[in-house]
C-alpha cells in the first residue's frame, strides 16, 4: 500500500462522527464516511463505530444494503474495526433487543452482569490476556474510555479471540482480535493518547495486511 | 476498575468560555476549544460546555466551537443548555458532542428524555438536576438556572428521569454553588442510594477534600467544578492525587503524573 490507506467508516445513525474523523485524519488515515455498499469499493478497511442499540444499527445496516457486504468483507478477513457497539456486533446476537448480529465471532452480547453502575461511563483499565501489535506503546492496564451496558461474550468455539478484558462487577472481553479482525468496547478516539496510538497501531496492521 | 471522574466544566456564551456570579458579571476567560485541549492535557476525564447564552440565533456559533474542541481535545464533550428537542440533539451530537444534558427542558416536557434515548441511546442523555433544600428537609427541583421553583422532588425526578432513559444525573446543589462550602453529600447520598445510574456532583467544590468527600460520603461517580479550576485555585492532578490518597480509584495521565 502506498499513501495515505482509506479507511470506510460505516455511518448509519446521527452519533458523533468528528472524533472518529478527527482522531484517524490524526494517525495518517484518509476517512470515508459510507452509507451504502459503493462506499467500501477501494477502501483498505472497514470501521465500525457507534453506540446504542443493535437492532436499530442491524436496520440501518439492511437498509443500506451493508449488511451483507460486510459480511463478505469480514469473511474475507479483511482489516476490521469494530468499536463499542461495532464491536458487539461481530457475535451472533444481543440479548439487548434479541438483533440478530453479523455473526462473525461465536458467542452473544450480554447486559453486564453484577455492574454496581449502569450504563458502565468513564474510564476504566484495560488489562491484557496476550500481547498484540494494537497494544504496541501502550501499557498494559491503560484506561481508556467506555460507554455502554452490554458486551459480547465469546464461546469457547471461537478459540483464542480475546485480547483483553476489563472488570466492571466482573471481568468482560474488551478487546477481541481474529486475523485483520478486531474489536473494541472503549472508544479509543475518546480515550487521549493511548487511544491514538492504538488507532494508529491499527493502521500500521492494516498496511501490513 | 471504574475510575472516579473529574470533569471540568466551562460556561459558554457567544462563542467565548465566560464565568461570572450566576450569570450576572461575565467575565471573557477565552476560547472554549484552547480551554478545553488544556485541561484535557491536564487530566480532565471530560468536558462539560454549559452554553448561557442558548439564544436561538447562536445555535451556530455553540456548533462550531463543539466542533472546533472535539478536534482538538480527545476525550468526551457534553453539552448542556438550550437543547429543547430531539433534532437539536441531533445537531449537537454531530458537530461532536458525546453527550447532551437536558436541565429545564426535560422538567417541562419529560417525554424529551425518553425521545432522545429512544433515537441516540441513554448513554447520550444526562438529565441535569438543580436542586434546592427545603423546610423540611428534603430536595426541590429548580429550573431556568436556580430562578424558579418547581415543587418537584429533586430525588424522586431523578428516579423518573431514569426510567425514562437518562444514563446519568448530574446533581447540582443550588445552595452550594459558588459558595466554595463543598459538595452537599447529603443530597448526593439520597439521589446515588436510591439511582443505578452515574452520579455526577456539582455545586460547591472549593478544596480537593470537597471531591473526595462527594465520591466517599455521597457516592458519586464523578465530580465536576468549574471556578476550581478556572482561577487555577487547584490543578486537576492535586485533586487527582488527593482522591488517589483517599483510596479512591482515579486515572492519572502520563501528563499529570510527570
Amino acid at each position: 500500500m502506498t499513501g495515505r490507506p482509506r479507511i470506510a467508516v460505516v455511518d448509519y445513525g446521527a452519533g458523533n462522527l468528528v472524533s472518529i474523523d478527527q482522531a484517524l485524519t490524526t494517525v495518517g488515515a484518509d476517512v470515508t464516511f459510507v452509507q451504502d455498499p459503493d462506499g467500501l469499493r477501494g477502501a483498505d478497511a472497514v470501521i465500525v463505530p457507534g453506540v446504542g442499540a443493535a437492532q436499530p444499527a442491524m436496520t440501518r445496516l439492511d437498509a443500506g444494503g451493508l449488511t451483507e457486504p460486510l459480511r463478505a468483507w469480514l469473511d474475507a478477513g479483511r482489516p476490521f474495526l469494530g468499536i463499542c457497539l461495532g464491536m458487539q456486533l461481530l457475535f451472533e446476537g444481543s440479548d439487548e433487543d434479541g438483533a440478530t448480529t453479523l455473526g462473525v465471532v461465536a458467542g452473544r452480547t450480554v447486559r453486564l452482569p453484577n455492574a454496581p453502575t449502569l450504563p458502565h461511563i468513564g474510564w476504566n483499565q484495560v488489562e491484557r490476556t496476550r500481547s498484540h501489535p494494537l497494544f504496541d506503546g501502550i501499557e498494559d492496564g491503560a484506561d481508556f474510555y467506555f460507554v455502554h451496558s452490554y458486551a459480547g461474550v465469546v464461546d469457547a468455539v471461537a478459540g483464542d479471540v480475546v485480547l483483553a478484558s476489563t472488570d466492571h462487577g466482573g471481568r468482560f472481553t474488551s478487546v477481541l482480535a481474529r486475523g485483520s479482525i478486531l474489536g473494541v468496547q472503549f472508544h479509543p478516539e475518546r480515550s487521549g493518547p493511548d487511544g491514538l496510538r492504538l488507532l494508529a497501531n491499527f493502521v500500521d496492521l492494516m498496511r501490513a495486511a | 476498575m471504574l475510575r472516579r471522574r473529574v470533569i471540568t466544566c466551562l460556561d459558554v456564551a457567544d462563542g467565548r468560555v465566560v464565568k461570572g456570579t450566576r450569570f450576572v458579571d461575565l467575565v471573557d476567560e477565552g476560547d472554549p476549544a484552547e480551554l478545553a485541549e488544556r485541561y484535557a492535557a491536564e487530566g480532565a476525564d471530560e468536558l462539560v460546555f454549559l452554553d448561557i447564552s442558548a439564544a436561538p440565533e447562536r445555535r451556530g456559533t455553540l456548533l462550531d466551537i463543539v466542533e472546533r474542541t472535539a478536534r482538538r481535545a480527545s476525550i468526551p464533550l457534553t453539552v448542556g443548555g438550550g437543547v429543547r428537542s430531539v433534532s437539536e440533539m441531533r445537531d449537537v451530537l454531530r458537530a461532536g458532542a458525546d453527550k447532551v444534558s437536558l436541565n429545564t427542558a426535560a422538567v417541562a416536557d419529560p417525554d424529551l428524555v425518553r425521545d432522545c434515548a429512544a433515537r441516540f441511546g441513554r448513554q447520550a442523555v444526562v438529565v441535569a438536576i438543580d436542586a434546592r433544600m427545603t423546610a423540611s428537609g428534603a430536595w426541590e427541583v429548580v429550573v431556568k438556572g436556580g430562578r424558579e421553583a418547581t415543587g418537584l422532588d429533586a430525588v424522586a425526578w431523578a428516579m423518573r428521569a431514569v426510567d425514562l432513559g437518562a444514563g446519568e444525573i448530574l446533581v447540582t446543589s443550588i445552595d452550594r454553588d459558588g459558595t466554595g462550602s463543598g459538595f452537599d453529600t447529603a443530597l448526593l447520598r439520597a439521589v446515588t442510594s436510591r439511582v443505578q445510574v452515574p452520579v455526577i456532583a456539582s455545586g460547591g467544590a472549593a478544596g480537593p477534600d470537597d471531591f473526595v468527600a462527594a465520591v466517599r460520603d455521597g457516592g458519586a461517580d464523578a465530580v465536576l467544578a468549574a471556578s476550581v479550576f478556572h482561577r487555577r485555585i487547584h490543578a486537576i492532578a492535586d485533586v487527582k492525587a488527593a482522591m488517589a490518597a483517599a483510596g479512591l480509584s482515579v486515572r492519572l495521565t502520563r501528563e499529570a503524573v510527570a
